[in-house]
């Protein structure tokens, strides 16, 4: 553990820990604990107004709330980075109401909250990564009336999943959708992982680590328990595949990870690197160099320091 | 093709509140038999064949299904997930307002595709083939396979939703109006469509329509409904030719007249 990566500072008065009231808490952990026994089962919930707005991650964040103790070390990543505005609003907020402890460390964490990315790092068990879900519906799309997409799950009738696969093959010739893809969880229940990358779903197979989701403007809780059989929906001729990428990280040399495109300079000069920016800082630290690391400015390399 | 009935229909009701929608109603429907359900707006007509298609529940009266097994069902004991199950196999029901029998943000291909997924058909390139065979069969350019309805004339949206309720070979279809509101040309060649495949798959079909024409054509057996009862009932040339009830008389001289 590294001073910069994990600190800690007592609750501000004035809040209840975590913010949320005991009560509200107490509601939101039934809510999950039903999720868990029946996972990928969108579970309703009196969703609160919490002091940021929906797109940040209420739903995310009062599940968090609720499962915070303070003994927990937390984590928050956005776009895999520990470093975004979002990231460090809920990550200062629960310091603050909560008093715990943070990090941006994968392996440290116990509670990883996220929008977007499962960190490169395989989660162990007693860890718990929350997602931050805005659409939780994956037959939202093609079925507008929530009466009948909650008979469609009631009754399993899942055909409308593979209309959307084949509408996008049939567009662009394979199947186009990247992320929010589907997963059917423990043969039953189809789920919206969204709006995390497909590249992350092999990840959510056999987690070992327990996975909650919070919608908060739709009101919905969801889960995927420990070792849990998660599985892409393909078609047999359009078999499920997860993006590759032609290089390995600029900076650290990764291979068979996540990597988003960076713009270096105004002269259009550009480099993959990782989206998770902690995995690739660790990487470096053990000595592991990528083609371009000695020609990157610092502030491109994630050295900026940690909040 | 079998001597027991595909549908036994007895004394069905249905009351909204004081109001009756259709009253004592008991018919059987053959493999393979067409029957027609004339009347004017108002005498029941939908609320039969919404009944029928189990979308509304009757206030009293039975339906029974014969199964592919065989087996004689009551369709009102059948659990949802069964009967759901029924009306994306083994029935079909072409609706007359196209928007809501298809998917307008949906490909003509994946229109058809979507009953073959629905029964767990998971090969991309056979369910493409099958909805390519049947956009052919009924008249749809197969250029348009990626276009969705909302580009397609009126006439082409029954076409598509004939072929979308077809893929699964039913052996039951109900049509609600599937004609009206297309121009006489198109009409025609729509019913023509219709007359053909039915004979071709052997499809027993329950049409309900205004236009006696269309009864004429299509229909083997015509029911005659008012104010929710049956008051006539027989083989269309029979009743259309030579009715014996005033208000049928009434009907089909007003065809007459067109
Ligand atoms: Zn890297």
């Amino acid at each position: 553990m590294t001073a910069q990566s994990a600190t800690h500072t007592a609750p501000e008065t004035g809040y209840n820990f975590a913010y949320l009231d005991e009560q509200t808490k107490r509601m939101i952990r039934r809510a999950i604990l039903k999720a868990i026994a029946v996972p990928g089962y969108q579970v309703p919930f009196a969703s609160r107004e919490m002091p940021m707005p929906y797109g940040w991650g209420t739903g995310g964040v009062q599940v968090t709330a609720s499962i915070l103790g303070p003994d927990d070390v937390l984590k928050v990543i956005d776009q895999g980075s520990d470093d975004t505005t979002n990231a460090v609003s809920i990550r200062k907020f629960f310091k603050r109401t909560a008093g715990v402890r943070t990090t941006t460390r994968t392996g440290e964490a116990t509670v990883i909250q996220t929008r977007h990315r499962i960190p490169e790092q395989p989660l162990g068990e007693g860890q718990v990564i929350v997602y931050q879900v805005p659409i939780p519906e994956p037959l939202r799309f093609l079925e507008p009336r929530e009466t009948e997409t909650r008979k469609l799950h009631a009754l399993a009738e899942y055909g409308l999943m593979h209309v959307k696969l084949y509408e996008d093959i049939a567009r662009h010739g394979h199947i186009a959708t990247t992320y929010a893809y589907p997963v059917e969880v423990a043969g039953r229940y189809i789920m919206d992982p969204s709006p995390t990358p497909k590249f992350d779903n092999p990840k959510m197979h056999m987690m070992a680590g327990l996975q909650l989701f919070g919608a908060g403007r739709e009101k919905r809780i969801y889960a995927i328990p420990p070792y849990t059989q998660v599985r892409s929906l393909d078609f047999e001729d359009h078999p499920f595949r997860i993006q590759t990428f032609s290089h390995p990280c600029a900076l650290c040399a990764a291979e068979g990870v996540y990597l988003d495109e960076v713009v270096m300079d105004d002269r259009g000069g550009r480099m993959f690197v990782c989206s998770d920016t902690d995995s690739c800082e660790e990487r470096r630290e053990q000595g592991h160099r990528g083609a371009m690391l000695a020609d990157t400015p610092a502030a491109l390399k994630g050295e900026s320091s940690h909040v | 093709m079998s001597d027991t009935p595909l549908l036994s229909v007895s004394g069905l009701t249905k009351h909204f509140g004081h109001r009756i929608g259709c009253a004592d109603v008991s018919f059987d429907l053959y493999e393979g038999e067409v029957l027609a359900i004339v009347g004017e707006s108002g005498s029941g007509k939908s609320t039969l064949l919404n009944l029928l298609a189990t979308e509304l529940s009757p206030t009293r009266g039975g339906i029974r299904y014969r199964m592919r097994d065989g087996a004689m069902r009551d369709l009102l004991a059948m659990s949802e997930a069964e009967r759901r199950f029924l009306l994306r196999t083994d029935w079909g029901f072409v609706r007359q307002d196209a928007t809501h029998g298809l998917r307008m943000n949906v490909s003509a291909g994946g229109n058809v595709g979507e009953r073959l997924m629905a029964v767990g058909q998971r090969h991309y390139g056979r369910i493409r083939g099958t909805a390519f065979d049947w956009l052919e069969r009924v008249e749809i350019e197969t250029d348009r396979i990626d276009d969705t309805p909302k580009a397609f004339s009126g006439g082409m949206r029954q076409r598509l939703q004939i072929a979308r309720n077809l893929v699964t070979h039913p052996r039951l279809v109900f049509m609600d109006e599937p004609t009206s509101g297309l121009d006489a040309s198109v009409q025609a060649r729509l019913l023509d469509l219709i007359r053909n495949l039915v004979s071709e798959l052997g499809l027993a079909v329950i049409i309900v329509t205004h236009d006696l024409a269309v009864a004429r054509l299509l229909s083997h057996r015509v029911m005659v409904m008012k104010s929710g009862r049956v008051i006539e009932t027989g083989l269309t040339d029979q009743v259309l030719d030579d009715p014996r009830e005033l208000y049928t008389q009434l009907l089909v001289s007003s065809v007459l007249v067109v």
